[in-house]
């Protein structure tokens, strides 16, 4: 008996040194933008918490890290244990049973305390399939300074008509001052993003209940017309190459007067660190056309999954709840303030009384996000969902096509007409390849 | 008087050379001045003198290791060219002194095997890559470019060999030489300038190579060429930190390049010279 | 006897490297062609079915495809007559005596040793960013509106890229070929009296036939395989004037994630490539005896 207990605690003893011995290697693929990268500087107190946890980064450029993640998930490789991935990817790979449901969550992780719509667009029958590390709606950023020059008042929530004459008021070719910056770089998430949000907001679908491609219907052409319009007489020369990075830096240079895109470039916009206009930078709703309740139902998320084919589950579990909890957010907060919080993800973030403090756009980004329908985004019936994306596998081929397209017409190289000519006619065929059209 | 005109023409050509060679030099230079800058600097238009930071290396230093991806490439690019002079010295040897009528063909057939784009064949040799646990390794990796270059190997040295004249070999023999001696003492020192800047040609081309090692790689052999991937479009200003990465990338390549430069020039004639 | 052993010999040291590349060239083949039949799509796995030549018509009748091809000549093209004429004129250049030879030769080479994606980041954000690029810069400086090269010139600056980075290797190919060029022959032209442009056209440039040829069939085959230079700078676009055949293959393999689509674009473009291969051999073959 009295030998039996000693080397039962013999036992225990060992497995409790063996434990920390056998240490599991997380293999995380990151996309490489600030807060990723911020997050992989911070992870010392996950790793003291977890010491039997070794974490190994892969961080990509977006478009590889798309490439790498997606040919491995569907291969079922096995070569990544957490993976960044957008709220496009998760509900189509969600349907593949390639992500694994977040069901047991630590009990301080509180997913109820995640925005709705955030979670809405992560959720398949009620369970999570990724968590959300930051997220965006889209939303008007101006300079006040130069509409009050230029004698012009931006409301809260403008129209498109606003929108315009702000623009046209604030424009001076001479000084390099460019009244509207948007996106014209041909992709599925950069002009394409912003054109189907745009195209949204003017009452406009991608395809109608039978999924035919609707680049022939009169919203998508007052919308791609009006786009055409503003660009070319507003906006800043070589507008087709410039993707979100490209006019953030233009706008932090002072050279944009409006900017329409996502709520995370507010921070950077008003960071005066990196900005030159900082402290003269105003905030506003999503524009609609008048008359059309839509304002874009833009909703972008970079979020952690869990393939179903990691070997480590339990381990990379316990990665994304810490990377996604209150107390990262608490953690960013303390060693580079407020404002540097990840965004657009939680409640608290946004009742947090400092948060608000610190950050002027936060009340503007947490109704844009509020407020982003993706279930149903354009105000006629659609059979899809998502925002400015449509989320159905093909999107991403079809989405960079018609970009090509409509960024030759920003280009001048063709008509606006022939633009969206091409779009349907190509879109027709993907469609009917891939067997949506009967 | 005719001397002067000589003297004067060479400055004049002297100028002319040095203005082509800045100019084809210019873009690697003004990555090299922009490392060195802070990336307001970078934005602030055209300007050839930096304030000397190195806090765009730093930056890069601290969000990717260097180092690993750094071994990779030069195991990879090193260990795939050895491997491929291992196999492709014996049959250009071959080819270049036993010809048969289909040598050229089979020459041609050789390098017309890199005309299959591959990204299309992208998935097939994912799949196998991981059924064989390739994925992600070093050896796996360094087959595959092994293979990828190795066509231009065999012809480079095929075309190298072809010019070591036949009658020291006859002459040797006649001597009584075997043919153990024959290759070790009287070949293989006429032949070593050759298999010298096959290496270096193909160390290069096996260092730049950016899509097999991007789409079959994670962490264990992930070369320089992903270490840039994440480079590329990140938020915010990036051209300083950008050419700062750039030239972590290809200085490697770029100093070995220059020190070789001279057996580099030899080993791109692939026998063009008659 | 003793030509039977070598030849057999001869046979032993050929065979891996015939075999390692027959295999390499066989299994990927076979692999692509079976996909080729295939309705595979990665992001649908369960689905893959047999559809016949239908991947083959789609990937044909794809409204950019005569353009890529189109575009694909005319990239190889560009780059071939950029890098062997501006090649063969810095090799006469710096063949001379020049003072600071060795400086200048290695400055002039050194853009081969620049990884194709890193070249295209380069060239799209220092040099020809409409904004921030040194051409930008130097447009403004003497008053006059900075070119956006990738909107309006998209193929144009995708050559310019390639060329620069392929100029190097044509320029050493054909300096090696012209130093080995006979001095005494030269020194008798110029005795004759022979205009520059004479010893040029009949001495130079024959002599330099061999080089010529090299460079234009190893450039091909790497030329008609570019693709991460248009991705990294303009995706193909606008619209799609600078989509090449690889690309097309690109984005059916990368973006739409079809296999079967991809796999029938890559049958076809090595069909394409190897009808070239054969004209060029037809072309120039003769003058690699």
């Amino acid at each position: 008996m009295n030998m039996k207990l000693r080397s039962l605690m013999g036992a225990c003893a060992l497995t409790a040194l063996a434990a920390p011995v056998m240490a599991e290697t997380l293999t995380i693929a990151t996309v490489n933008n600030g807060d990723m990268i911020r997050m992989q500087k911070m992870t010392k107190p996950f790793t003291d918490a977890n010491p039997d946890i070794q974490l190994e980064w892969v961080t990509l450029e977006e478009n590889v890290l798309r490439e790498r993640v997606t040919t491995d998930i569907a291969t079922n490789g096995g070569q990544y244990d957490v993976l960044t991935i957008g709220n496009y990817e998760v509900p189509i790979w969600a349907k593949q049973q390639w992500l694994t449901p977040l069901t047991d969550l630590p009990a301080d992780y509180d997913a109820d305390d995640l925005l709705p719509p955030v979670r809405a667009a992560l959720s398949m029958d009620d369970q999570l399939f990724a968590v959300p590390f930051y997220a965006e709606s889209a939303m008007v950023m101006y300079r006040k300074d130069l509409a009050e020059a230029a004698g012009v008042t931006i409301p809260d929530s403008p129209t498109w008509t606003d929108i315009k004459t702000a623009a046209e008021k604030m424009t001076d070719k001479s000084k390099e001052q460019y009244g509207i910056c948007l996106r014209g770089k041909p992709g599925w998430g950069e002009n394409m993003a912003f054109l189907s949000a745009m195209a949204n907001s003017y009452g406009a679908r991608w395809f109608d209940m039978d999924w035919k491609p609707q680049f022939d219907s009169a919203e998508w052409k007052e919308a791609f017309t009006d786009y055409l319009t503003m660009m070319q007489e507003y906006g800043p020369p070589g507008a087709s190459s410039n993707g979100f990075n490209e006019n953030l830096s233009l706008f932090q240079q002072g050279k944009c007067g409006i900017w329409i895109d996502a709520t995370v470039a507010a921070s950077f916009v008003s960071d005066p660190n990196e900005s030159t206009v900082a402290d003269k930078v105003g905030f506003a709703k999503f524009p609609n056309k008048e008359g059309v309740d839509n304002h874009g139902n833009w909703l972008w998320s970079w979020n952690l999954a869990i393939p179903a084919s990691s070997q480590k589950q339990d381990a990379a579990k316990k990665f994304v709840a810490w990377a996604t909890s209150k107390a990262y957010t608490e953690q960013v907060a303390a060693a580079d303030g407020w404002r540097a919080a990840p965004p657009g993800t939680r409640t608290s973030l946004y009742e947090n009384a400092e948060y608000q403090k610190d950050a002027p756009f936060a009340a503007m980004t947490l109704e844009a996000i509020t407020v982003a329908n993706t279930q149903k985004s354009s105000v006629q019936d659609v059979p899809y969902t998502g925002g400015q994306f449509v989320a159905i596998p093909e999107f991403q081929g079809i989405g960079t096509s018609v970009g090509q397209q409509f960024a030759a017409a920003l280009a001048g190289q063709m008509s606006a007409d022939d633009a969206l000519a091409a779009a349907q006619s190509n879109v027709t065929r993907e469609m009917t390849r891939a067997r949506y059209i009967k | 008087m005719a001397r002067a005109t000589t003297q004067r023409s060479r400055i004049g050509w002297t100028i002319a050379a040095w203005f082509v060679a800045l100019l084809i030099f210019f873009p690697i230079l003004y990555t090299i001045i922009t490392s060195l800058k802070t990336e307001q600097e970078a934005i602030a238009g055209f300007d050839l003198i930096p304030s000397f930071t190195l806090s765009s290396f730093e930056a890069v230093q601290s969000q990717n290791s260097y180092w690993r991806p750094f071994t990779n490439s030069v195991i990879l690019s090193l260990g795939s060219t050895l491997l491929a002079l291992v196999v492709a010295i014996p049959a250009a040897w071959a080819m270049a002194f036993s010809p048969t009528k289909r040598t050229k063909d089979i020459l041609m057939w050789m390098l017309s095997t890199k005309m299959m784009p591959a990204v299309a064949v992208l998935v097939p040799i994912y799949l196998i890559f991981l059924r064989t646990g390739l994925m992600d390794t070093r050896i796996g990796l360094t087959v595959l470019l092994m293979l990828i270059n190795l066509p231009i190997v065999v012809w480079m040295l095929y075309t190298y060999f072809r010019e070591i004249p036949g009658e020291i070999l006859e002459a040797a023999r006649m001597d009584g030489a075997s043919l153990r001696n024959e290759i070790l003492y009287v070949l293989t020192p006429m032949a070593v300038p050759g298999i010298a800047s096959t290496l270096l040609l193909n160390v290069i081309l096996a260092w730049n190579e950016a899509f097999w090692t991007i789409q079959l790689t994670t962490t264990n052999a992930a070369p320089l060429s992903a270490f840039i991937a994440s480079f590329s479009s990140p938020q915010g200003l990036f051209w300083a930190k950008l050419s700062a990465a750039s030239v972590m990338a290809i200085a490697p390549i770029l100093v070995l390049g220059w020190f070789s430069q001279k057996q580099l020039v030899r080993g791109l004639t692939f026998g063009a010279v008659k | 006897m003793a030509t039977r052993q070598t030849q057999s010999l001869a046979r032993l040291m050929r065979a891996p490297a015939i075999l390692l590349l027959l295999a390499w060239m066989i299994v990927p083949l076979a692999m692509t062609l079976y996909y080729s039949f295939l309705d595979y799509n990665l992001l649908n796995p369960g689905s893959a079915a047999w559809t016949g030549f239908f991947n083959y018509r789609f990937f044909y009748t794809d409204p950019a495809f005569f353009a890529a091809i189109g575009n694909t000549l005319i990239l190889v093209l560009g780059v071939l007559a950029i890098t062997v004429i501006g090649g063969i004129a810095i090799a006469l250049l710096i063949d001379r005596p020049i003072m600071g030879q060795g400086i200048v030769r290695i400055l002039i080479i050194s853009p081969f040793f620049v990884m194709p994606p890193v070249a295209a980041l380069i060239w799209k954000n220092m040099i020809m960013h409409p904004s921030y690029g040194v051409l930008a810069d130097m447009a403004r400086f003497f008053g006059v509106q900075p070119v956006d090269w990738f909107a309006q010139y998209p193929l144009l600056s995708i050559i310019i890229i390639v060329a620069w980075q392929w100029l190097p290797f044509a320029t050493l190919i054909l300096l090696t070929a012209l130093q080995s060029l006979d001095s005494e022959q030269m020194e008798a032209a110029e005795m004759d009296g022979a205009s520059a442009w004479a010893k040029f056209t009949h001495l130079i440039l024959p002599h330099m036939a061999r080089a010529i040829t090299v460079v234009i069939l190893i450039q091909t085959i790497f030329l008609l395989g570019v693709y991460a230079e248009i991705l990294v700078t303009t995706n193909g676009g606008p619209g799609n004037a600078s989509t090449n055949l690889t690309y097309l293959i690109y984005r059916a393999a990368r973006l739409n994630f079809d296999i079967g689509g991809a796999a029938a674009g890559g049958i076809i473009a090595v069909v394409l490539a190897n009808i070239v291969a054969i004209f060029l051999m037809r072309a120039v073959g003769k003058n690699l005896d």
